[in-house]
């Protein structure tokens, strides 16, 4: 279009930059604070540019971590988080692609019933039901366990639904032909809903990945064992210890480990997972 | 509905089973048993469990800390809706006037989706913290003291800021998403029509997103409600003096820590029942679509 | 009320590649121009280019008397029919009527006036507290007009606006459209693909292909003479039938065998345009006549088109829907009729 309104466009720019700095600005500051040494936040106020330290800092807590404080090595909490949020990611995935495969394509009675059974969990988020269920993870022996970590939270409601609405636009035709060529439910299933699914697949591994990653309330609960933490509930116990002792470089330091992968993630699938986001919301 | 199905009965049952079992182990199992405990009471040394009826659910509305509560959420939740999505609302209008460098900015305001509430709660804490923070030195500056353990306020500012922070980042997209389904022939029919840019935004651009804001204040407030637990775990806690005692923050506190399972369990269905009433607004209302 | 002259326009896009290139008009105040060409001639960004939709890389727009290249849409004073209507979902006809006038700050009186007058006269009286949403296709387009219309504007600007439509109202569409234009006598220009819809309503047809000009002129002038190969072959239905001949001693010959038409001097090849309807059957055996092989016979109820092949290339004749058809059927055609081609440049021969 036509448009003589440099300033207008002026002004939007500066706009987004602004943006990009207050979104990115406690990040950056977390990074500063990460690089510098110890003493450096004894002054009375934290560092705005980087220091020298990077090696230092990481490396130790990623090995030894602030144990005396509470909190165990880096390495192992991330090690933790990584199996929870693929585990919880590919699973999500799994169970939701299957039922929402048995709601859309068949017929049986109480269909309904489990349709209704599955959508209730949109309603029950962790927090409305912490207690009781922490109380049924616990008799089933599941606390400090992987398996106490990943199973309550793989049943979701979101990503069935998102599998049923890609399902539902898929036109009736393809699974009748397939239907005359011989193929049977599952093989259907496998050979053409899946591979049309694929974009949807992708989207929601990134959102369902940093929805297990980014955990806390839950991962909290359930365990006390240290070798269990993940990191995301792990950072708070050292900032808590933080107030006695500042060591504000290592609780940076570990702060920016723990959100580079789900960022590392996004960033890399960006486009696949804007484009899944909005689709799973609608 | 799908014309084409398969005629398998048993089948079906195979596929919904691991979903259906964990569904009813995890969630309406302990629902459940959330509703049936909010109607008893455990005596001081949890020998004894009475069935009270109502009682719990009375003594919450007598409760000053749990109607502070309420009062709490609703300026957190109202506050954190409107800040994430104004800012995320400029932010996508401003994109949206860009036509090469729209990539390259969207990348930028995208990736904080992906850092945890809690995360993002501390690196505000950090920022804001009394004693070295770099905030309160600015602020300190320009007359203002800051100390959000001591001041309830401006503990309520702190949680709104880290936890709309992380908010402008899922708002932005939607907008984005939904400044694009507008037509471009109906800006340029209203650009014809003589209104400039200001006069189309106000007109055109801002009514025909309003299925799109609709939407993002219900997911907003869901959120609010939810998902911003960690946010205050990290950073106040509920503090100072229930200032930032959110009520799913109450929940917690008063059945975790504070063991009073009969109020907590009480609580919770409360907070099952403002889930419930949100979700079938969100499904009734937001799923109407603007025709082209 | 307003003239419009383009002056050598050209658009190049950011990657090198040029949409329109060299288009030179001159339109009358009150004339009917259509622009016809097939999907991605470059039509509709000369459309916008006028618009002010599109920006201008070489040449220049007048509206009037003033040079436009600079002014952005507002202030061409143009109004424009959009292929999808474009009416705002969210108000009603009366305010997607009005807004424009709103913009400009006329009067609430006058702007009544105006809404009223417009509607009465395309009859949308009764939809004009509806919204777009409720209404049909054919109420939509007529609301979209109305909108156009009760602005006032120098100039029209259509883009392809019955494409949406279906057929039987498509026909009865364009002959409203011309008639409304005629009573309103605004300078209008109008993008279409379909060669039927240019040809009924235009004053003069502006044929374009790949960004360039191949001939402006009155339908049928460019119907009867056709510049170019391209312009032949598009303009007419059935399209002209487009056979590769050779010139020998003057005569133009197909297969070996010579046709009764001139042929003006010079080599090479040449492109002989037949339209269907000047082919007429003969005796088999007449000299000068054309062996159509026949393919498939199309009942169209007043005429019959016969599709074959003749000397290998295809053929399609019209003939009365009562001729008794075997497998093959002798051509005679008129050499007046008989439009001649250069074949390397496509340009017309004589």
């Amino acid at each position: 279009m036509v448009e003589r309104r440099p300033l207008l466009q002026a002004a939007a720019h500066l706009v987004l930059i602004l943006g990009v700095l207050i979104v990115a600005f406690p990040v950056w500051l977390a990074i500063v604070a990460s690089t510098h040494p110890q003493e450096a936040f004894q002054t009375g106020l934290i560092p705005v540019w980087p220091g020298s330290h990077a090696v230092e800092n990481y490396g130790a807590m990623l090995g030894q971590g602030l144990s005396n404080l509470g909190a165990p090595p880096l390495g192992g909490m991330l090690w933790n988080s990584l199996v929870m949020a693929l585990v919880i990611a590919c699973g999500k995935i799994a169970i939701s692609i299957t039922s929402a495969f048995a709601i859309v394509y068949f017929r049986f009675p109480f269909r309904m019933a489990a349709f209704w059974c599955i959508f209730i969990t949109l309603m029950l988020p962790v927090e409305v039901r912490i207690l009781p269920t922490f109380k049924v993870v616990a008799d089933l022996g599941m606390l400090n366990s992987y398996a106490g970590l990943t199973i309550p939270l793989i049943a979701s409601a979101t990503a069935t639904f998102l599998f049923r609405q890609v399902f539902l636009t898929i036109p009736d035709e393809l699974m009748e032909a397939a239907r005359i060529d011989g193929a049977g439910p599952m093989r259907f299933f496998a050979d053409i809903l899946i591979p049309l699914s694929r974009t949807n697949i992708a989207a929601l591994f990134v959102i369902l990945f940093i929805y297990g990653w980014n955990q806390y309330l839950w991962p909290l609960l359930i365990t006390t064992d240290e070798g269990y933490y993940t990191i995301v509930a792990g950072i708070k116990r050292m900032a808590e210890a933080v107030d006695a002792i500042p060591v504000w470089n290592y609780v940076m330091a570990a702060a920016v480990l723990a959100m580079l992968p789900p960022v590392a993630v996004v960033i890399l699938m960006q486009r696949v997972f804007v484009k899944g986001l909005i689709e799973a919301e609608k | 509905m799908k014309r084409a199905v398969f005629r398998h009965r048993l089948l079906p049952w195979a596929l919904l089973a691991p979903q259906l079992a964990v569904t009813f182990v995890f969630f309406l199992w302990p629902a459940a048993q959330a509703g049936r405990q909010s109607f008893l009471r455990e005596d001081a040394f949890g020998l004894k469990t009475t069935f009270v009826g109502l009682e719990n659910y009375a003594r919450l509305l007598d409760d000053g800390e749990y109607l502070n509560a309420i009062g709490v959420t609703a300026v957190f939740s109202v506050s954190v809706a409107v800040l994430g999505m104004a800012v995320a609302l400029v932010l996508a209008l401003a994109v949206d006037r860009m036509a090469t460098t729209a990539r390259g900015y969207t990348t930028l305001l995208v990736w904080p989706y992906a850092v945890a509430p809690a995360i993002a709660g501390l690196l505000w804490w950090f920022i804001f913290n009394p004693t070295i923070g770099l905030m309160p030195h600015v602020l300190g500056r320009m007359g203002i003291d800051w100390d959000h353990s001591l001041n309830g306020n401006q503990a309520m500012i702190l949680v709104v800021i880290a936890a709309a922070w992380k908010q402008i980042s899922y708002n932005f997209l939607f907008f984005v998403a939904g400044l694009q389904s507008i037509p471009a022939s109906l800006r340029e029919a209203a650009a014809i029509d003589g209104a400039g840019p200001f006069r189309r935004c106000l007109t055109i651009t801002l009514p025909l997103l309003a299925p799109t804001s609709f939407f993002l204040l219900v997911v907003n407030s869901v959120y609010a409600l939810f998902d911003t637990f960690p946010v205050i775990d990290a950073t106040t806690e509920g503090g100072p003096a229930q200032a930032t005692n959110t009520l799913v923050y109450k929940v917690y506190v008063d059945g975790f820590l504070g063991l009073n399972l009969g109020s907590s369990a009480a609580q919770s269905v409360v907070l099952m029942a403002a889930v419930v009433a949100l979700t079938v607004v969100q499904f009734r209302y937001v799923e109407r679509r603007v025709e082209y | 009320m307003a003239a419009i002259a383009l002056q050598d326009l050209g658009k190049t896009y950011a990657g090198g590649a040029a949409a329109v290139s060299g288009v030179s008009l001159d339109i009358a105040d009150g004339e009917f121009v259509v622009l016809v060409g097939p999907s991605g001639c470059g039509k509709s960004t000369l459309l916008r280019m006028i618009a002010g939709l599109e920006t201008v890389t070489t040449g220049q727009v007048r509206i009037g008397s003033r040079v436009v290249n600079d002014l952005e849409p507002a202030e061409r004073d143009i109004a424009m029919v959009f292929q999808n209507y474009a009416l705002y979902p969210h108000m009603t006809v009366r305010q997607n009527l009005a807004y424009g006038l709103k913009n400009r700050r006329m009067a609430g009186a006058e702007i009544d006036r105006r809404v009223a007058e417009t509607a009465t006269m395309l009859e949308i009286v009764p939809y004009l507290d509806r919204k777009p949403r409720q209404l049909s296709g054919g109420q939509r387009q007529r609301v979209a007009m109305g909108r156009a219309i009760v602005r006032e504007p120098a100039a029209f600007l259509f883009d392809e606006p019955l494409s949406n439509l279906d057929a039987k109202l498509r026909v009865t569409m364009r002959g409203e459209i011309r008639q409304l234009q005629r009573r309103l006598g605004t300078t209008s220009v109008y993008v279409t693909h379909d060669q039927v819809e240019a040809m009924t309503l235009a004053d003069r047809l502006v044929v374009l292909n790949k960004g360039r000009v191949e001939q402006i002129g009155a339908p049928l002038e460019v119907y009867r003479r056709p510049e170019t190969v391209f312009v032949a072959g598009f303009i007419g239905a059935p399209a002209m039938n487009l056979l590769t001949a050779a010139r020998d001693g003057g005569a133009v010959v197909l297969d070996g065998r010579p046709l009764p038409v001139a042929a003006p001097p010079g080599a090479g090849p040449v492109v002989l345009g037949l339209r269907a309807e000047e082919l007429h059957p003969v005796a088999p055996g007449t000299p000068g006549a054309l062996d159509l092989a026949i393919a498939h016979v199309e009942e169209l109820g007043a005429q019959r088109l016969v599709h074959g092949h003749v000397a290998g290339q295809p053929l399609v004749a019209a003939v009365a829907a009562d001729l008794a058809l075997a497998d093959r059927l002798a051509l005679g055609l008129n050499p007046q009729a008989a439009h001649l081609f250069d074949a390397a440049s496509g340009r017309r021969l004589a």
